[in-house]
């Protein structure tokens, strides 16, 4: 683990953006997630790791509500984003969506033109007055999507003619631009070369100065590169939580330290 | 030796070639399969193939043949005086094959003699008489001529029937010797069978093809014999369809516009039922029902589909168009007199709708319901509600194939019959109207060809060129349509 550069991280502590109590995920009669305590910080960039399966990605569509769309998934438990209980019935989900946003584990462009796949989020929540306003914030995602050079003579291309790194950078794009609070990614890299890796990583950091990222990623170093906070998941538990460089160096529980070495997952 | 028998006999002959190959192969294996290139059922089924192929394609090609043959043999005897006046060759040629038949037919059952059905001299009314009490066909009495034509059709037919039984069987022994000196370890038995067993698809599919084919060739032979009859410019350009009585001769007025609007004005009138209503009935089965009430509703729909179009018919003859009259007709609730009867282009377009929206809603679901969920998980993400989502994401995603599936139903609508037979009327008419009475291309080939009518005239003859104008149109709607389908294919596989 010499290669990794665990860089010196301030310390200091950030509000709780997200916290959840006792959450237990079911999908029919499997138990996907046990059980699991997190509190997720503002302006922090939280990793979730952990060997396939053990229910990261499950875990993270809780904290938008997206396991709602899976008929045979049951939540339970208390999950709150800035106080607020998400599965109140008062919550409206299309809003918690609005605030919390999503990249998904496979890239899912629309079947639209690039500028469109950008536009759709502002265009439904009216977040630009005119066609200027709109083409700046789509301009402006596209360039953190680190896709922007690729694309910008071809934004009338469908969003399904790019390759498979180049639509996850858009959907990276178009998650960007509905300004969500909190960014949740799903494996954002996992399709992604070492240059294009990078610039979402720069991206990732750049967002922590306004919104909290929560990513899922089965790259040690990545995690150890852009979060602050590591929580390690095995077989739907969450085993170990905390600070990014005391995980990786220092873990407390031994399966942590396994999977970090290489030695389960 | 009846064909029945011949065919089981070779079959059987197959059967036991497959066994004894199979056996033979093995044994000359000392070392067991491992020492044979296939397994050893190829080398049976190679013996099969070796015995069934060439013995029924000689006993399909002889049935074939053979009829054509004893024609054109008996023909020939039967001098041109003979012929009366005002029959042909092929009427007399007729009558002697009913002879013939009735001859055998009447032997079998004992009411003629054997030697009175070999006699070239008989006496021609019990010939008749035996032929009557056979129970058989006999128009007027039975000439020389044609009686001693018939014994040489008989005899002709016996004698062929001989040989081919004999060939036939040769053919299938030949084949099972030769299957069984084949089977020998390094003998490629399998690569033989697989080859048999692609000519054999080959075979199914190139008579689907070649049946489509012949359809097409006589739909334009007939078209073309049309057109000689009657100029092509007037048949596609007149605005009026006044056929006189068919046969009669005198000046018809045959064009298809009128037709071809009736056609239109009512498929349209369908489409608009069907689209908005099987579209919505779709998407709220896909989108919005929950599995249960899917798995009930969707079934129910599609029943609608399974109704014969006589019934909707019927429907559209008693229900739609009388209740249609009671509001638009004279006296009607809304006081206007747009309808004078129950058959109107509204009518028959109304209930055919109702016939489309299993379509529409059928292939439609089916279309919705292949949008990958990423897709739609990619917009509730982005924090879209479930109609957003719909309109923005599923919809324009499936619309290739949706529309594909409209122009699917648009086929259906075109070539329609029964609905419109029943519901529109028979008045060829060129009006804006749709309250009014109005028929199709595909109604009027019904009624040009119903009744005793005469196939050389152009008023019969028409019939084929409306069909094929009818076939061009859906043809080239089902190639857009599948065109447009595959496209959509190919974006998520
Ligand atoms: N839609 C679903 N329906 C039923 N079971 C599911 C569904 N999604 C996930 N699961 C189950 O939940 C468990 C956790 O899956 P999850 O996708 O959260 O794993 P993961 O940690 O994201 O794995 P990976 O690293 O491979 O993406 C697995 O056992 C999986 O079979
Ligand atoms: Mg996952």
């Amino acid at each position: 683990m010499n290669d990794m550069r665990i860089i010196e991280r301030g310390t200091l502590v950030n509000d709780i953006k997200i916290s959840a109590k006792g959450v237990q995920v079911y999908y029919a009669d499997n138990h996907a997630i046990k059980d699991v305590d997190v509190e997720i910080e503002d302006k922090t960039v939280t990793a979730f790791i952990g060997p396939s399966g053990c229910g990261k990605s499950t875990f993270l569509r809780c904290l938008n509500r997206m396991n709602d769309t899976i008929d045979i998934c049951r939540v339970e438990g208390h999950i709150a984003i800035d106080g607020q209980d998400i599965y109140d019935p008062q919550v409206d989900p299309v809003q918690l969506r609005a605030k919390v946003g999503m990249v998904f584990q496979k890239p899912n462009p629309f079947p639209k033109s690039i500028y469109d796949n950008i536009a759709y989020g502002p265009r439904i929540h009216g977040l630009a007055r005119n066609k200027a306003e709109l083409d700046e914030i789509v301009e402006k995602s596209l360039r953190r999507g680190a896709i922007w050079d690729e694309v910008k003579d071809r934004l009338d291309a469908p969003g399904t003619s790019l390759s498979g790194g180049q639509q996850q950078r858009l959907c990276i794009a178009r998650a960007v631009a509905t300004e969500p609070e909190v960014l949740l990614m799903d494996e954002p890299c996992s399709a992604l070369d070492p240059i294009a890796t990078s610039q979402v990583e720069e991206l990732i950091d750049e967002l922590r100065q306004s919104f909290s990222v929560v990513i899922v990623t089965h790259s040690m170093q990545q995690a150890a590169r852009v979060s602050q906070k590591t929580a390690f998941f095995h077989l739907g538990n969450l085993v170990e939580y905390g600070e990014t460089g005391k995980i990786f160096t220092n873990p407390e529980d031994s399966r942590t330290e396994s999977y970090i070495t290489g030695r389960i997952g | 030796m009846p064909v029945l028998w011949l065919f089981l006999i070779v079959l059987a002959v197959a059967i036991l070639g497959y066994l004894l190959g199979r056996a033979r192969a093995l044994s000359a294996a000392p070392e067991g399969r491992r020492g044979l290139h296939s397994l050893p059922v190829y080398y049976g089924a190679n013996v099969a193939l070796k015995v069934l192929v060439p013995a029924l394609g000689i006993l399909i090609l002889w049935l074939l043949v053979q009829p054509f043959v004893i024609d054109r043999a008996v023909s020939g005897t039967i001098p041109d005086s003979d012929i009366a006046e005002g029959a042909s060759r092929g009427l007399v040629m007729s009558e002697v094959a009913r002879v013939a038949d009735g001859v055998k037919a009447a032997v079998g059952a004992g009411t003629m003699p054997a030697a009175m059905a070999a006699d070239p001299s008989p006496d021609l009314e019990a010939v008749t008489q035996a032929l009557k009490d056979a129970g058989q066909v006999v128009t007027g009495d039975v000439t020389q001529t044609v009686f001693a034509a018939a014994q040489k059709y008989n005899a002709m037919a016996a004698q062929g029937g001989l040989y081919m039984t004999i060939l036939v069987l040769l053919a299938a022994a030949a084949g099972c010797v030769m299957g069984l000196h084949e089977a020998k370890p390094d003998f490629r038995a399998r690569n033989v069978v697989e080859k048999g067993i692609r000519a054999l698809l080959i075979a199914a599919a190139s008579i689907a093809i070649l049946t489509t084919v012949g359809i097409v060739l006589s739909l334009i032979f007939n078209t073309v014999e049309f057109f000689r009859l009657y100029p092509a410019s007037q048949f596609f350009f007149s605005l009026e369809w006044a056929p006189s009585f068919s046969g009669r001769g005198g000046a018809s007025e045959l064009g298809i516009l009128p037709l071809l609007w009736g056609t239109l004005y009512i498929s349209f009138v369908a489409l608009a039922v069907a689209v908005p209503i099987g579209l919505f009935a779709a998407i709220y089965l896909s989108e919005y029902a929950s599995p249960r009430l899917r798995a009930v509703a969707k079934p129910l729909l599609e029943v609608l589909a399974g109704i014969p179009t006589i019934v909707y018919g019927l429907f559209a003859l008693l229900t739609v168009g009388p209740l249609l009259v009671s509001v638009f007709g004279d006296g009607g609730y809304l006081g206007v007199s747009w309808q004078g009867g129950g058959r109107a282009v509204m009518t028959a377009g109304l209930v055919m709708g109702i016939m489309l929206i299993p379509f529409v809603s059928s292939l439609s679901d089916d279309i919705i319901n292949a949008v990958p969920q990423a897709m739609r998980d990619g917009s509730y993400g982005l924090g879209a509600t479930q109609s957003e989502t719909i309109k923005q994401v599923v919809l324009p995603a499936a619309l290739p194939g949706i529309v594909g599936a409209i122009l699917l139903a648009a086929s259906r609508a075109i070539g329609e019959t029964m609905i419109v037979v029943l519901g529109a009327g028979a008045a060829a008419r060129l009006s804006l109207n749709p309250f009014e009475a109005m028929t199709t291309v595909t109604a009027k080939i019904v009624s040009q060809l119903t009744g005793d009518s005469d196939f050389a005239s152009p008023e019969a003859l028409v019939a084929f060129a409306l069909g094929m104008s009818l076939f061009v149109i859906t043809l080239g709607l089902n190639v857009v349509a599948l065109a447009i389908v595959r496209k959509y294919r190919e974006q998520y596989d």
